[in-house]
């Protein structure tokens, strides 16, 4: 499948803190509501798609959730994420002033990330459309051993206890407990089951990926998502026939996870050990091997350049990646700040400072606090975060539920919309459905909506 | 992003693969540097404002998915 069809889904973690000579406290479903108050106007639920297509909702355990709409570009989909990120800080802003009328002073404070103090972990999981065709097992097979490995460009870094060395690459690491799964809340697998496609069952399933970290870089995520897409392609065309299969691929992705130099060898079920590194040699040069006769887009080069880039690196120092990768970068500066202000590793400060790392509300961030002194790579241009707040992407389906929003919005028009139908009540009483998320138009639906 | 943009960056990207060499400074950019790193430091202050002991202790979210 030459072109697909990506998503995001990020779960955001919440805090109150009031101002130290007001002192009310308020808990975190109080919070929650203050923030989805400006756009759930009198419904029911806190529950809502906006104008650019995406979702907008409170998920399992107070957590607002943030999913992108079906991007068909990967870069595209990086715009589409920070979007939320912009969106659910305005919307915090908002929350804070009616919250002070109601005589509650403090800040939200906005976490990207996937664990809280006592180890709560919360996710941001990926979808991709993918061909029905292909043997799930098989499937489940070949990604295992990419999902355990990729970690070490995807993962988002975490401080761990003194006596386990400071440091690991990946915050869900630990979290995972299984193979395979269908649990999302626990027994968390490295391959999650879940296949609702929102689109033609016959030819589609969705891949839905929950092994995976918030990413605040935005090379991270690209990274993240486009190799997955060039592995995902390279499985539909049956084309990798090397066996990686492990031996032990739980212990593998947190053995990988505690090990900051990327050299632990793992071992596969053939008896050989290779280092997650090595493990993703394998996969570029197969991809490689694929692209010299598989058509490609400069997307795809672009992703192809920056993996084997990263991989040179990661092989020498992973150091080198301090302006790229999300655990480098954090590690970089939570070691350049605890040795010049003289703290040691398990001091509040830096617990206090990697949390800092991936708030949203760029004021209160450190990582915002080094994009915006340019100590960081991009992927995106701020203006195209900016139009990926109001406008949906124009090659899929989003972009009319986009437009249909933004329309019955400001005709105060009651709707109901999903991923793949949208329905006019009262008067109307019509139900669209679209089974294509790669046709950007519904169109019954535009002539009558254009009606209104 | 369009096409020349992924290019640009692409190219730019590349040629800092290929430039991988440290910088050796003079003098006076290590001096620039010392007192960026300084601002910098200062701004990461800033964002901790708050009681960090306190302030990592509250943060405690129900689990998620």
């Amino acid at each position: 499948m030459k072109r697909r069809i990506y998503g995001l889904e990020t779960e955001f973690g919440i805090i109150w803190t009031p101002d130290v000579a007001h002192r009310k406290t308020l808990t975190v479903q109080n919070v929650v509501m203050y923030l989805f108050r400006e756009i759930v106007a009198g419904r029911m639920y806190p529950d809502v798609f906006l104008e650019n297509g995406a979702r907008f909702y409170q998920d399992i355990g107070c957590h607002p959730e943030y999913a992108t709409p079906e991007c068909d570009d990967v870069a595209e989909l990086v715009a589409h994420d920070k979007a939320g990120e912009r969106i659910i800080t305005r919307l915090a802003s908002t929350a804070e002033r009616r919250m002070r009328n109601d005589g509650f002073y403090g800040k939200i404070s906005i976490f990207k990330n996937n664990l809280d103090t006592p180890g709560n972990t919360y996710g941001c999981h990926e979808n991709y459309l993918m061909e029905r065709h292909v043997d799930f097992r098989q499937l489940a097979s070949q990604l295992i051993p990419f999902f355990v490995t990729r970690q070490v460009f995807a993962g988002a870094g975490k401080i761990k206890p003194s006596h386990r060395g400071y440091y690991a690459i990946s915050q869900r690491a630990e979290h995972i407990r299984e193979e395979i799964s269908i649990g999302t809340t626990t027994a968390r697998g490295i391959i999650n089951t879940r296949d609702e496609p929102h689109a033609d069952r016959e030819k589609y399933r969705r891949l839905h990926v929950i092994v995976g970290d918030s990413n605040m870089s935005e090379f991270s995520t690209f990274l993240k998502v486009g190799t997955t897409g060039i592995i995902l392609r390279m499985i539909e065309d049956n084309f990798i026939q090397q066996r990686f299969a492990l031996r032990n691929p739980v212990k593998a992705i947190r053995d990988i996870s505690d090990d900051v130099t990327c050299k632990h060898p793992i071992e596969l079920q053939n008896g050989k050990r290779l280092s997650a590194v090595e493990l993703q040699w394998q996969y570029l040069e197969c991809a490689k091997r694929y692209l010299e006769q598989a058509e490609s887009d400069p997307t795809t080069t672009q992703i192809m350049a920056r993996w084997e880039y990263v991989l040179t690196c990661l092989e020498s120092d992973p150091m080198q990646l301090d302006r790229e990768l999300d655990w480098v970068i954090k590690w970089k500066w939570l070691q350049t700040y605890l040795s010049k202000r003289g703290f040691e590793w398990d001091a509040p400060q830096v617990k206090h400072l990697d949390l800092k790392y991936h708030n949203v509300r760029q004021e209160e961030s450190l990582y915002y606090t080094l994009e915006n002194r340019s100590e960081v790579e991009r992927i995106v241009k701020n203006e195209q975060i900016r139009h990926a707040e109001h406008f949906p992407p124009e090659r899929t389906r989003a972009k009319f539920r986009g437009k249909f929003i933004k329309k019955v919005n400001e005709g105060k028009i009651l709707c109901g919309v999903n991923w793949s139908y949208i329905q006019l009540y009262e008067p109307y009483q019509i139900l669209y459905l679209s089974t294509d998320p790669f046709k950007p138009e519904f169109d019954e639906a535009s002539r009558t909506i254009y009606s209104i | 992003m369009s096409t020349e943009k992924q290019q640009e960056h692409l190219k730019r990207h590349v040629d800092e693969t290929e430039d991988m060499q440290p910088d050796v400074g003079t003098g006076e950019m290590d001096e620039e540097f010392v007192e960026d790193l300084d601002t910098l430091l200062d701004e990461i202050d800033e964002i901790l404002e708050e009681d960090s002991q306190e302030f990592v202790e509250n943060y405690i979210q129900r689990g998620g998915q």
